[in-house]
């Protein structure tokens, strides 16, 4: 349909006097009210407690406080380097070129779970290793991992809340019993998961600790069949028990020496689950009889502060994945991945002060700082 | 005046293909930037192809109107309300360009894989630098919000022509017609 200029209808028609014109910017308004408030609601501006990177931060942050320049979780650490050695046995479960026979270089590091970048080391804190395996076709596999049998929330929502629930007193610095009480007895999962950590075998150190995956993933083979499976980097050095430690960092200073006297070196164990083994519930254990397969040893050389290191300039996503491996449907998955960028963004805009571990501690005629 | 004269049907068709894609990218971006649900990697890699699609599509949409000039506005439009058109045009243009060079130059920034499709990745267009990456990923957000906003303004001025003013200009653009031109 041609509609020819309306030569009646001139400049002066925009006066919204005429009842009609009146009717075509009602309707006009409605439109572009529409698109505004739905896009809105895309950008949760109209859903204040929808849970959003920036409100799963703001729970970190009510526990541990602000510290402009860290990591906001996993906040105390430092950056170690090294190789990743494939055997090839776990070439048949995953195409992922890593697999394939041979060595890529790491990036990782090493640090204890909380907001606090200048907490001090004690046995119990939870640790934790992340890494970059880089493989030169360019198909990275990231992973941050830690020495606890269960994460202690099934879903990115229990976890906020459970920060939340947690987050301590401003008078007594410690977790309010009135608030923590009735969360644990609503939520006997997580009371459950929070036991079994408090129940881990605790080892001397970064060195002889194992450390796993929690979420549960997906190996793809070639035929495109893919399997559940988790993971666990198992030290080469034998556990010994902790002994009381010498000063706030001596957890980082002892792997700095021992990184120094010789490289340290863990096992990638995969663990291959059955179609009925819960993927969904990091909170879940499999059963202990799943079958493993080593698929190569992880060799770990020097140490770095993050200070200068080459860890701080990245996040540990764990949905950075090469073709092979993918996310199983374990809710906490995306959320991190979400989160991991927000923080990084965060951090990455920030001004760092210098870190717990300095890079004269971590240097090989370093002590401690 | 007797004649309408329209967009060619090709840049008819990526107009209204590529005002599908942004809006839908738009409306991903900011909901996958303030989600810590399970959709959020499945939206971000569908978010990263099809804005890199926009990118080539914008830029071929540039050549065309270089090589076929869009109609002219009509004479009867105020000098102030042609001045709006040029500015709002250059801006969404500007802004079809620069949104998928942003989001593909803070991955790269970041030191991110930047994956197009499964284990087809791209290479990275910037350095690796976290300083950059930040300022970039809040250039993404504010550039998103001003291509929302001048879009809606766009599509307001684009009904008040078809409605109100009814001067042609809605038709030249919103058209089956495969013709460029119609004589009266
Ligand atoms: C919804 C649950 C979780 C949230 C919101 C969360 C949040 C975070 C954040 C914000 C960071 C800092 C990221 C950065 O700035 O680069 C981080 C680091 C880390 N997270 Fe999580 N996390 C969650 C679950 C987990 C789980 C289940 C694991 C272990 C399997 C884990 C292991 C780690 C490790 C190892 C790091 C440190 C990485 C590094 O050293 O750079 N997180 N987490
Ligand atoms: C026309 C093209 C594009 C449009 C209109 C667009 C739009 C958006 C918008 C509106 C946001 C949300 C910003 C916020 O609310 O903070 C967003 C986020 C994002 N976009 Fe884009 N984008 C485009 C292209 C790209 C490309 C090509 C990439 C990468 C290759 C990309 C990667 C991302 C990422 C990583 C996020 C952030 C997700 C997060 O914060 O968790 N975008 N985009």
């Amino acid at each position: 349909m041609v509609e020819p200029p309306d030569e009646r209808r001139t400049r002066t028609s925009l006066l919204p006097t005429d009842p009609t014109v009146m009717k075509h910017l009602g309707f006009i308004g409605i439109v572009l009210a529409l698109l505004c408030s739905t896009f809105a609601w895309s950008a949760g501006w109209l859903s204040p407690h929808r849970l959003t990177q920036t409100s799963m931060l703001d729970a970190l942050r009510a526990v541990d406080g602000l510290h402009p320049g860290f990591r906001r979780n996993h906040a105390k650490g430092m950056c170690v380097t090294g190789w990743f050695e494939s055997n090839g046995n776990a070439a048949d479960l995953s195409t992922a070129s890593v697999f394939r026979p041979g060595r890529v270089p790491v990036v990782g590091r090493f640090a204890l779970a909380g907001g606090m970048p200048f907490q001090a080391d004690a046995p119990a804190k939870v640790r934790s290793m992340a890494l970059r395996l880089m493989p030169p076709d360019g198909q990275e596999w990231r992973m941050g991992i830690n020495n606890i049998p269960v994460f202690v929330a099934r879903t990115p929502q229990e976890f906020h809340d459970l920060l939340l629930a947690t987050r301590p007193n401003p008078v007594t610095g410690k977790p309010d019993p009135a608030r923590v009480q009735p969360f644990m007895a609503a939520h006997p999962d997580v009371a459950r998961a929070i036991g079994l950590v408090g129940k881990r075998p605790l080892t001397s150190g970064f060195a002889d600790d194992t450390y796993l995956s929690l979420d549960t993933f997906r190996f793809v083979n070639t035929n495109g069949t893919s399997i559940p499976v988790r993971w666990a980097m198992v030290p080469v050095t034998p556990p010994s028990a902790p002994s009381p430690g010498n000063g706030p960092n001596y957890l980082f200073e002892n792997l700095i020496t021992a990184l120094h006297q010789a490289p340290l070196q863990w096992h990638l164990i995969i663990t291959k689950g059955e179609a009925t083994d819960p993927t969904a519930d990091p909170t879940l254990n499999w059963p202990a009889d799943r079958p493993q397969v080593d698929a190569g040893t992880l060799t770990l050389t020097s140490a770095e502060s993050e200070d200068n290191g080459a860890c701080t300039g990245i996040t540990y996503d764990p949905m950075v994945l090469p073709t092979g491996i993918t996310a199983s449907d374990d809710p906490i998955l995306p959320a991190r991945s979400a989160a991991y960028m927000s923080s990084f963004v965060r951090r990455s805009g920030e001004t760092k002060p210098p870190s717990a571990i300095s890079p004269a501690t971590a240097s090989p005629n370093g002590g401690p700082s | 005046m007797s004649a309408i004269v329209r967009f060619s049907v090709f840049a008819r068709m990526l107009h209204w293909l590529m005002a599908a894609m942004i809006l839908t990218m738009l409306f991903i971006g900011v909901f996958m930037a303030a989600t810590e649900g399970t959709a959020y990697n499945t939206l971000l890699a569908f978010h990263r192809p099809t804005g890199l699609i926009i990118l080539a599509l914008a830029i071929i949409r540039l050549g065309n109107r270089f090589f076929v000039p869009p109609p002219p506005l009509p004479a009867s439009l105020p000098r102030i309300q042609r001045m709006a058109a040029l500015g709002s045009h250059i801006l969404l243009y500007g802004l079809m360009i620069a949104m998928p060079l942003v989001g593909w130059g803070m991955l790269s920034a970041g030191a991110y894989p930047i994956v197009f499709w499964g284990s087809i990745h791209l290479p990275p267009i910037l350095p690796h630098n976290p300083a950059l990456f930040a300022l970039l990923r809040h250039a993404h957000t504010w550039f998103g919000l001003t291509f929302f906003a001048v879009i809606v303004i766009h599509l307001g001025a684009a009904l008040l022509h078809a409605l109100i003013l009814r001067d042609g200009v809605f038709p030249a653009m919103a058209s089956w017609r495969t013709g460029q031109r119609d004589e009266d």
